[in-house]
């Protein structure tokens, strides 16, 4: 069964999910990192995968993306760090990277790799459906992948549905219309959105991502989900603090 | 009429195109995939969209025979003269055309990506006229060396917005407008070139088509024959020679060449010549061949033409260049230096620095006698000169 969903089977409300983006601040940083969130508690980790031209990101993960490239990073060294953990991380861990980075990297050993690294859920921001589905599905079926789809305010009911159908996990609900990075508040016409996807009784579960940054934001996410994901605000916190505070940031979110 | 140069459902020529965008970007994109094709086939369109081109751009422009040049290099050699439309080149075409679209898609706010400035200027320009709030994104570095053009677009009334990532060129200035648009999915992304997310490319190549049906006409009362035996036109993103080779792609007959910066040298790594060093891959949207590393990581460009600094190519080029139905060549920065020099001397044109490279490959060509070549000028030097004259000095000092 999907790694993931095994999770929500254990614990359905509050899940919290950090996003981070490996080899930073520092190149041999990734499996520290992974450590150190799920010695915190941290429900599943997104590990994300340094790109060039993360069209999808905010400053935030764009320049810890830039930095960790500096550093030296690149998909083997990652592949290569993940394994070393393979045998003794029990958190969930979900691969997000773009789609070129696969498509270079060959798809079929892409996936093989993923496996390798006993990771099984993968986001691809710019993975479109009709491609999903002319192609990308049956990859993923063949390597028992999993992909997440983003829906957004925009994302029309029958769409969503959609989705859902193709969901085995979860489904990432993007907060509002904006690229990453951490806002500080939620607004009325997000709640009002949360609540209409929230009342769609999908299958699928639903974690809440962009603009979620601290305790407050984490809480009233989980009101309508099954929990949130938080990325910008923990790059900002490690690249200003390391990552030996690690502690001091989670701690608080689930006090 | 449905060809294989014309993209399919998905938005596709052979295996490149489609629209790898974040769903985000999906009502967006569907929106226009929707009605591009609608709009621009209606009579009212046409009957603005004809006559902003004629009355304000000035067209139809001349098509040129430039005896000096044919003289020199042993055929008859005619000049597109995009470089006498209005703004100085063939990107007013695209941006009248996109406007009027934007416009029966009751958009009220524009942004746009830049490299050289000129499509930045030409959407600033329409967007002045529309009465439409504008915004372009520029590379930090474009900024600087091609600041005539920044001046046009602040005196337009548009806001620019420096791209500091990255390269901080064209490449970047795209991912930022994405970026942008992404965060403000009201606004209408008036993109510059036959790149993007389908249905980008083809709604671009259309509206530079302007350019090939005028050449058939002219040519017929030059020579005729509405056919030319080659038409040379440079590559960057590629809408200037997709708007040459438009109404030509079916006829086998007419021979394509589209001329990439070589930069340095092809080989030497700093290069713009994507589809030698390019592989499959996906770009702003589009799959299509693309500098990048072995990981996919996206390599920065180089080119003395901030229009030609692009390490991808529309998908409908890499077709052509997949499929052989264009020859591609490329020119070094000191090549199209040089052909800038020549045409200015002995036709008395400063061409753009992107247009230099593809008069820079006519002494590469070996001409049959009375073979009709049609270049495309598609931009004139105005904005250059800085370059040419920083140049100029230097060979001076040198000789």
């Amino acid at each position: 069964m999907n790694s993931v969903l095994e999770l929500f089977k254990k614990k359905e409300q509050q899940l919290l999910s950090i996003y981070f983006t490996c080899g930073y601040p520092k190149l041999d940083d990734t499996t520290k990192v992974i450590s150190a969130l799920e010695n915190n508690g941290v429900d599943f980790i997104e590990v994300g995968l340094p790109y060039s031209d993360p069209l999808a990101d905010g400053p935030t993960i764009q320049e810890s993306s830039q930095k960790a490239l500096e550093n030296g990073i690149n998909l083997d060294i990652v592949f290569d760090q993940l394994m070393t953990i393979k045998e003794t991380n029990k958190t969930p861990l979900v691969l997000m990277g773009y789609l070129n980075q696969m498509l270079k990297y060959g798809e079929d050993k892409f996936c093989k790799k993923v496996v390798e690294c006993g990771i099984d859920t993968l986001i691809l921001p710019d993975l479109p459906m009709v491609e999903f589905e002319n192609h990308y599905k049956q990859l993923f079926d063949k390597y028992g992948l999993t992909n997440v789809f983003l829906i957004t305010p925009n994302t029309e009911e029958e769409r969503i549905r959609k989705i859902d159908l193709y969901t085995e996990s979860f489904i990432y609900v993007v907060a509002s219309s904006s690229i990453t990075g951490a806002k500080g508040e939620i607004s009325s016409a997000q709640l009002a959105y949360f609540e209409r996807i929230k009342n769609m009784n999908l299958k699928s579960k639903l974690i809440i991502g962009f603009g979620i940054s601290d305790k407050e934001t984490f809480n009233t996410a989980c009101t309508y989900a099954n929990g949130a994901i938080i990325g910008s605000a923990f790059i900002k916190d490690i690249g200003k603090n390391g990552i030996a505070k690690i502690a001091e940031f989670i701690k608080p979110i689930r006090s | 009429m449905k060809s294989k140069f014309h993209p399919d459902k998905n938005g596709y020529f052979g295996q490149f195109g489609g629209a790898f965008i974040p769903e985000l970007l999906y009502p967006n994109v569907k929106e226009l995939a929707d009605n591009y094709i609608q709009i621009i086939e209606s009579e009212e369109f046409q009957t603005e969209y004809k006559s902003l081109l004629k009355d304000y751009v000035g067209r139809p422009t001349p098509l040129y025979l430039a005896k000096s040049l044919s003289e020199k290099y042993g055929a008859h050699i005619y000049l597109k003269r995009e470089d006498l439309c209005h703004t100085g080149a063939h990107k007013v075409n695209n941006t009248i055309g996109q406007i009027l679209i934007a416009k029966k898609l009751g958009k009220t706010k524009i942004i746009a990506e830049t490299g050289a400035g000129q499509h930045g200027v030409a959407t600033a320009t329409v967007c002045a006229l529309m009465g439409i709030e504008c915004t372009v994104f520029m590379g930090e570095k474009d900024i600087v060396r091609q600041a005539p053009n920044v001046a046009r677009m602040k005196m337009l009334g548009a806001k620019i917005v420096a791209a500091t990532s990255g390269s901080k060129t064209l490449k970047d200035a795209t991912n930022e407008a994405i970026r942008y648009w992404i965060q403000h999915p009201d606004t209408f992304y008036l993109i510059g070139s036959v790149v993007g997310p389908a249905p980008h490319p083809d709604m671009v190549a259309r509206l530079q088509a302007i350019i090939s049906e005028e050449m058939k006409w002219q040519l017929k009362e030059k020579t005729g024959k509405e056919n030319p035996d080659t038409i040379i036109a440079c590559v960057g993103g590629g809408s200037n020679a997709a708007g040459a080779f438009y109404h030509y792609l079916e006829d086998e007959s007419v021979e394509l060449i589209a001329v990439e910066a070589a930069g340095l040298g092809v080989n030497s790594g700093e290069s713009a010549a994507t589809s030698q060093l390019g592989e499959v891959g996906i770009i702003h949207g589009s799959k299509t061949i693309l500098m990048q590393d072995e990981y996919g990581q996206i390599v920065e460009p180089y080119s003395i033409s901030a229009g030609l600094d692009y390490p991808g190519v529309g998908p409908l080029h890499a077709f052509l260049y997949e499929s052989g139905r264009a020859t591609f060549m490329n020119a070094t920065d000191k090549e199209a230096l040089d052909a800038a020099y020549e045409l200015t001397k002995i036709e008395g044109i400063i061409p753009a620095l992107e247009t230099a490279h593809a008069l820079a490959v006519l002494s590469k060509i070996k001409f049959r006698e009375n073979q009709v070549v049609v270049v495309n000028l598609s931009g004139r030097g105005d904005k250059d000169l800085e370059t040419y004259i920083t140049h100029l000095e230097d060979d001076e000092k040198r000789d």
